[in-house]
């Protein structure tokens, strides 16, 4: 007990050990590596606005849609104890929708673009609402259920698009993919920021936050205690869908077009590892956002690193796999305790020249 | 345990139940699609078509319904295959011997097979990362390989790869009169006897049953006296060799390595697994459901492709919507079977 008071490291930061570890380790590689890769300046960009740049600034950029993505995948995690692996074909068909919405017209105003934007939360929560009624209600495990949407998510997509890949050019869209006119920080980033303290909010106001870890632990437990948990699992898939949409549009604005093949490829395989990274147990049970999201981060910190060492784009999975092996070594349960048995030994070891000393003197 | 004395029956188990109705399913499709559609579904050479396609898909059927019995999963084998096809391209390129190139490929997929045991079952690390982060590396280990397709120029292997089995009696006269005998590649024998061995495992075989025990109850297993952690690193281990072979027949099949190979295999091969009746909770399944489940998910897009349906978009879509009939049926029954256990 004593001890545990005396240690509010290993309390308060338990779980967000191996994340910040990587983030730590990485840091330390890059700037021995080269001192300038976090260097931050400000240029002028195209369109004639301030903007910053740097490594740093295109990790934290880079990584919004996995961040986001991440935040719903941890609530999922949590609460039916298994992954959903077809947040990126889900996310083409929302940013399809978007698109499709956008190019209805001729000009693309700011209501257009919250209309589009509507639109594509309510297809991505219907999506969602699928995939959770299969978990939920018909008790299928979650990596099942959401392999149907993982099969043919994409076909939809091409589908929706009349198979075509249409292109958006606006300056409104240009404003959500990079950067609004008078604000040298991503337009992304500002979104995450946005949506973190909107979870962070509802986990305050709500009881989401222990009814999700209530159900993750114990289904039939917390059912007998009056939580509805098919409810709690629906509800988890549809914020999911609602975090699947905003990045399939924050998607399809960076790049102008939709793309149904490329658009968020992998995504789903990198935002399960933002989850596992931020030590959030992937079957099911306490959950922590934060870790997610410092994954989501670590996880873009690794590709940059690796671009910066002039690794091809297609090389940088083999990389990524060895780094993945070691920090789950790292954090293996197997690992742990040796290693405080090791410790433990150690300071008993202390202890005992210590008291050796003292009856010496 | 009471004696099957013909007086009381003894119950089908779900995995039997499972498996016989992806059996009836499949062989309802097929008679459908032979009245509704004809063509080319009226040739013995259909069923010998997706069987030459798909042999190498089976091989890693096979393995993955092993690891899904444990109770376990692995995503690696299909970036291990095409790993697995490119070392094997590349070296025969360069004159190399074709027995060693088999060994090369089992080595390979053995090697990927012990890694990911080693992890997941004495380090308990989750399955699902360990074998991410080997399909990351096995996928990012072909570009580095090489980034352009490469086309066996071998000698020896071209014979091979060109030896296919023709079975006379079960050919059809073309329109010119001409008998036109069925074909079989060599691959198809090999994944026969995968299938088959993998079946004789699961079914009579210590190890096999154990395999059902360990997905079943993990501390029913232990207490048991099997020995959980070496029973689920051998599950991996298995995986991990059938995807070398997989490897090598895919190699048979195309004859070239491109790092796309096998693009999406991991899931195609999880989709026959639960088609076949495997659950991924663990200890229900069978290889031979595995075998109709990868023959079921081909008649569907082969039906898709000859009904007319011609955009690209299709095939994926019926596909999905298959599985997703499938994935219901299998809840439900299930549900109400164990509802039915509960009230008895």
């Amino acid at each position: 007990m004593i001890n545990k008071l005396k240690n509010p490291f290993r309390n308060g930061l338990g779980q967000l050990t191996i994340p910040l570890i990587a983030i730590i380790i990485l840091v330390v590689f890059n700037l021995i590596r080269d001192p300038s890769f976090f260097g931050i300046e400000i240029i002028q960009n195209n369109d004639g606005n301030n903007v910053l740049s740097g490594n740093l600034i295109s990790i934290i950029n880079g990584a919004s849609e996995l961040a986001i993505l991440a935040m719903g995948m941890t609530l999922v995690t949590a609460a039916c104890g298994g992954q959903d692996i077809s947040v990126g074909a889900a996310a083409a068909i929302a940013g399809s929708a978007f698109v499709k919405i956008l190019k209805s017209g001729d000009s693309i105003s700011g209501g257009k673009v919250l209309l589009a934007f509507l639109f594509a939360c309510v297809v991505a929560m219907l999506f969602g609402a699928f995939n959770g009624t299969l978990v939920a209600v018909f008790k299928i495990q979650p990596m099942i259920a959401t392999l149907i949407l993982y099969t043919c998510g994409r076909s939809i997509a091409y589908w929706i698009n009349g198979g075509a890949t249409p292109t958006v050019t606006s300056p409104i869209i240009n404003a959500i993919g990079s950067f609004i006119p008078g604000i040298p920080v991503p337009t992304p980033v500002l979104i995450v920021v946005i949506v973190g303290v909107i979870f962070k909010l509802v986990f305050r106001l709500t009881s989401l936050e222990i009814f999700t870890q209530s159900v993750g632990i114990n289904g039939s437990a917390a059912r007998l205690n009056g939580i509805n948990s098919t409810f709690i699992k629906l509800l988890s898939f549809i914020i999911l869908g609602v975090c699947v949409a905003i990045s399939g549009s924050i998607g399809v604005s960076r790049l102008g077009l939709i793309n149904h093949e490329t658009l968020l490829l992998d995504v789903e395989m990198d935002t399960i590892l933002a989850v596992a990274i931020g030590g959030n147990n992937l079957g099911g049970g306490k959950f922590k956002v934060g870790g997610s999201i410092i994954g989501a981060y670590v996880i873009q910190m690794l590709t940059i690193t690796l671009y910066a060492m002039k690794v091809s784009s297609t090389d940088v999975k083999a990389y990524k796999a060895i780094v993945i092996v070691l920090l789950v070594v790292i954090g293996s349960p197997v690992v742990k305790a040796k290693f405080e048995k090791y410790m433990s030994q150690l300071r008993a070891k202390k202890a005992a020249v210590n008291t050796k000393g003292a009856d010496q003197s | 345990m009471m004696k099957n004395n013909g007086l009381r029956k003894e119950p089908v188990s779900d995995t039997q139940l499972l498996m016989t109705i992806t059996i009836s399913i499949f062989v309802a499709m097929y008679l459908m699609a032979m009245f509704g559609l004809g063509g080319g579904f009226l040739h013995v050479q259909q069923i010998f078509d997706m069987l030459n396609d798909n042999a190498s898909l089976i091989i890693v059927s096979c393995g993955l319904t092993i690891v899904m019995i444990g109770g376990g999963i692995d995503i690696s084998v299909g970036a291990v295959t095409s790993l697995v096809v490119m070392s094997c391209v590349l070296y025969l390129n360069r004159g190399g011997n074709i027995f060693v190139a088999i060994l090369l490929a089992l080595g390979i997929g053995l090697a990927f097979g012990v890694v990911h045991g080693l992890l997941i079952s004495y380090l308990e690390i989750q399955p699902f990362i360990v074998t991410l982060a080997g399909m990351f590396f096995a996928r990012g280990m072909t570009t580095i390989l090489s980034v352009n397709p490469q086309k066996v120029s071998h000698e020896g292997f071209t014979a091979l790869r060109d030896t296919k089995i023709e079975i006379p009696w079960l050919g059809y006269t073309a329109k010119n009169g001409n008998l036109v005998p069925a074909r079989m590649e060599l691959g198809v024998l090999v994944a026969f006897v995968c299938v088959v061995l993998v079946f004789i495992l699961l079914k009579n075989h210590r190890l096999g049953r154990s395999f059902y025990a360990m997905g079943g109850n993990q501390q029913s297993a232990l207490m048991l006296g099997i020995n959980v952690k070496r029973t689920r690193f051998i599950s991996y281990v298995i995986s991990g060799a059938l995807s070398g072979i997989s490897g090598f027949v895919f190699m048979m099949h195309t004859g070239a390595g491109n790092a796309t190979n096998a693009a999406g295999m991991e899931m195609n091969a999880i989709a026959a697994s639960i088609i076949g009746g495997t659950l991924l909770t663990g200890g229900v399944g069978n290889v031979a459901g595995t075998f109709f489940g990868v023959m079921t998910l081909t008649t569907i897009k082969k039906i898709v492709v000859s009904s007319g349906l011609n955009d690209p978009w299709w095939q994926n879509i019926t596909t999905g919507g298959m599985l997703c009939f499938f994935i219901l049926l299998q809840s439900v029954v299930l549900s109400r079977r164990n509802g039915k256990k509960k009230t008895l």
